[in-house]
C-alpha cells in the first residue's frame, strides 16, 4: 500500500468508526422509541388496580375480564369473520387480474392499471365517504326498486368494501412476484405434453405460490385493522374489533384496553413470523 | 412475450374482468357519486337536494381562510412528519443493512413487529404514555423534577409525535429493501477515487438508493396528510387536519356536499403529489 492511501485509511477509519457508532446509536434511540410505549403498555395489562401511572401490583383481572366481555367477543368474531372471507375473496381476483395483466396486452389495459393504483394512492377517508354515499344514494335505492327489499350498512356493505380495498394489494404483492418469473419453465412442461390447465397448476401456481400467500396475509391483516373504511360503512349494529377498541381508547384509558391490545400484539408478531416463514420459501 | 399470448388475445381480459367489474362498481362509481354530491344542494336533515339544480357553494366555501388554512395545516404536518421518518429511517435502514446477516433479520423483524401491528393499539400506547397519569408523567414526578402533571396531549406536539410513531416502519421498510440491494464496495470505488464520506454519499449512495426514499415519502405523505385517527386520539379535538374536517362533515355537521367537495380537494391534492415524485423519480433514474 502506498503511504498517502494508508494515512487516508487512517483517518478515514476514525471517520468511519465515529459513523458506525452514529448509526448504532440511532438505531437505539429508534427501537427504544418504537418499543418502549408497547412495553409499558404491556406491562400495566398485568396491573392489579385501574391506575396505568404506577405498578400497584400483579394480577390477570383484565384477562379475565377480556374473555367474559360479550361486546368484544362478537366484535372479535365479525372482525375474524370480514378479514377471512374478504381475503379469500380478493386474493382470487387480484390473483388473476396479475396474471392477466402480466401476460396479455388489451384494449384500455393501462387505463385498468391506473385504476388498480388508485385505491392505494388516495386517502383512505375519502374511500370510506365515497362508498357511504355510494351505499345510501345509489346501491341500496337500485336494489330497493328491483326487489323491494330495504337494506342497511352492515356486516355486508363491510364486506364489499374490505374486498375492494384489498384487491389493489393482492394484485401489486402477485404481480411483482410475476416480474422474476421463468416462463421458460411452462414451455417445457407443455412441450413435455401438459395441457395449459395442468401446466398452471403443477408449475405457475407453485412458483407464484409464495407471492399469493403474502398477498393473502397483506389483505388480511389491513382488513383486520382497517377503521376508516370500516366505520363510514358498519352502520350501528355489528362493530368490528377496531371500532369497537376506537370507542374504549375514546372513553379514556384503562387496563382492560391495555390487556386486550397485548392479545392483538401476540397475534400481530404471529403474523409476522408467518410472513418472514412465506418469504423465507420465496 | 412469446408466441402463446398473441393468439389468446381474449383470455387477458377475460382474467381481469371480475376485477374491473367489482372495482368500477364500488370503487369507480363511488367516487364519481362522490363528485355529483359536491355540486348539489344539501337537504335540510341531513341528506341531499334535487342533483338538477347543481351549485358550486361548497368549493367556494372551501377557500375561505379557515379552510385553507387547515389545507395548508395538514400539508404541513405531513411534511414534518415525512422529513423526520426519512432522515431517521434512512440511517437506521444502512444500520440494518450493514449489520452482519446473522443479526439482520431479527433487526428487521424488530421494524416489522409495529408495522404488522394495530395502528390503534399503538396509538393508544403512544397517548398512555403522554397522558397526565403516563409513564413520562409518572417518571417525572417520581424524579421530583415536576410537581404537577405537564399537559404532554392533545397538542399539535402529540399528534406530530403519534404520526411519526405510527408512520415510521412505513418508511423505513422500503429504504431497506432499496440500500439492501446497494453494493457498498461502490462507497470504496468512490473514495479511491478521491471522493470524501460525503461526496461518496451524495453522489453515489443516495441517487442509487432514492427509489426507496421516495417510496418512502410516498407511503408516509400520503396516509398522513389524510390522517383521522392520530389527530382525532392525539389532538383530543383540539388539533383540526383534513380527515377531522371531512369526518365531520358526515358526522355531526352532517353536510355531504361540503364533505365531498373537501375529500375531492384532498384526493387531487394527494394524486398531484404522487404523480409529480413518481415524475420526478424517473427523471432522476434516467441518467444514471
Amino acid at each position: 500500500m502506498r503511504a498517502t492511501r494508508g494515512a487516508s485509511l487512517a483517518t478515514g477509519g476514525l471517520a468511519l468508526r465515529l459513523g458506525k457508532a452514529t448509526l448504532a446509536l440511532n438505531a437505539f434511540a429508534l427501537f427504544a422509541f418504537l418499543y418502549v410505549p408497547i412495553l409499558i403498555l404491556i406491562i400495566f395489562s398485568f396491573n392489579d388496580t385501574r391506575t396505568v401511572a404506577r405498578l400497584t401490583g400483579l394480577s390477570l383481572e383484565w384477562y379475565t375480564k377480556l374473555i367474559h366481555n360479550r361486546d368484544l367477543l362478537a366484535a372479535a368474531r365479525n372482525s375474524l369473520l370480514i378479514a377471512l372471507s374478504s381475503t379469500i375473496v380478493s386474493t382470487i381476483l387480484g390473483t388473476l387480474t396479475a396474471l392477466g395483466m402480466d401476460r396479455f396486452r388489451f384494449r384500455l389495459r393501462s387505463a385498468f392499471d391506473a385504476v388498480l393504483y388508485l385505491p392505494i394512492v388516495i386517502p383512505e377517508i375519502v374511500m370510506g365517504i365515497s362508498l357511504l354515499l355510494f351505499f345510501n344514494l345509489a346501491f341500496f335505492p337500485v336494489i330497493e326498486l328491483a326487489s323491494g327489499a330495504k337494506l342497511t350498512l352492515g356486516l355486508p356493505t363491510i364486506l364489499i368494501s374490505h374486498i375492494a380495498f384489498n384487491i389493489p394489494f393482492v394484485y401489486v404483492v402477485v404481480r411483482a412476484r410475476l416480474v422474476g418469473f421463468d416462463r421458460t419453465m411452462e414451455e417445457a412442461a407443455r412441450d413435455l405434453g401438459a395441457n395449459e390447465w395442468r401446466t398452471f397448476w403443477r408449475v405457475t401456481f407453485p412458483i407464484l405460490l409464495p407471492g399469493i400467500l403474502g398477498g393473502a396475509l397483506l389483505a388480511f391483516t389491513l382488513s383486520l385493522d382497517d377503521y376508516l373504511v370500516t366505520v363510514f360503512t358498519a352502520g350501528t349494529a355489528s362493530p368490528t374489533m377496531p371500532l369497537y377498541i376506537y370507542s374504549l381508547v375514546r372513553k379514556g384509558v384503562t387496563p382492560e384496553i391495555n390487556a386486550l391490545s397485548t392479545v392483538l400484539l401476540l397475534a400481530s408478531m404471529g403474523l409476522v413470523v408467518l410472513s418472514l416463514a412465506a418469504q423465507r420459501r420465496e | 412475450m412469446t408466441g402463446s399470448d398473441d393468439k389468446s388475445g381474449r383470455r387477458g381480459p377475460l382474467l381481469v374482468l371480475p376485477a374491473a367489474a367489482y372495482l368500477m362498481i364500488f370503487f369507480v362509481l363511488p367516487l364519481i357519486i362522490v363528485l355529483v354530491i359536491s355540486f348539489v344542494e344539501r337537504g335540510r336533515a341531513g341528506g341531499v337536494r334535487s342533483p338538477l339544480a347543481p351549485t358550486i357553494q361548497y368549493y367556494i366555501r372551501l377557500v375561505d381562510p379557515l379552510y385553507v388554512g387547515i389545507f395548508f395545516k395538514s400539508a404541513r404536518i405531513a411534511l414534518l412528519v415525512t422529513g423526520v421518518c426519512v432522515l431517521l429511517g434512512y440511517p437506521l435502514a444502512v444500520f440494518i443493512g450493514r449489520s452482519p446477516p446473522r443479526l439482520r433479520s431479527p433487526l428487521l423483524m424488530l421494524v416489522m413487529i409495529p408495522f404488522w401491528t394495530n395502528f390503534l393499539v399503538r396509538t393508544y400506547a403512544m397517548k398512555q404514555l403522554l397522558g397526565a397519569e403516563g409513564g413520562i408523567n409518572g417518571l417525572l414526578l417520581w424524579l421530583g423534577l415536576i410537581h404537577s402533571p405537564l399537559s404532554l396531549i392533545f397538542n399539535e406536539f402529540s399528534v406530530v409525535l403519534g404520526l411519526v410513531y405510527g408512520y415510521f416502519p412505513f418508511a423505513v421498510l422500503p429504504m431497506y429493501a432499496s440500500i439492501e440491494k446497494f453494493d457498498l464496495t461502490l462507497m470504496e470505488a468512490a473514495s479511491d477515487l478521491g471522493a470524501n464520506l460525503r461526496r461518496a454519499f451524495l453522489q453515489v449512495m443516495l441517487p442509487l438508493t432514492f427509489p426507496g426514499v421516495l417510496a418512502a415519502i410516498v407511503l408516509v405523505f400520503v396516509p398522513v396528510v389524510g390522517a383521522f385517527i392520530t389527530p382525532d386520539i392525539m389532538g383530543g379535538g383540539k388539533v383540526e387536519m383534513i380527515g377531522t374536517l371531512i369526518n365531520r362533515q358526515f358526522g355531526v355537521a352532517r353536510n355531504w356536499p361540503f364533505g365531498s367537495a373537501m375529500s375531492l380537494a384532498l384526493m387531487v391534492m394527494v394524486v398531484a403529489g404522487v404523480l409529480y415524485y413518481l415524475r420526478s423519480s424517473e427523471e432522476k433514474e434516467r441518467p444514471i
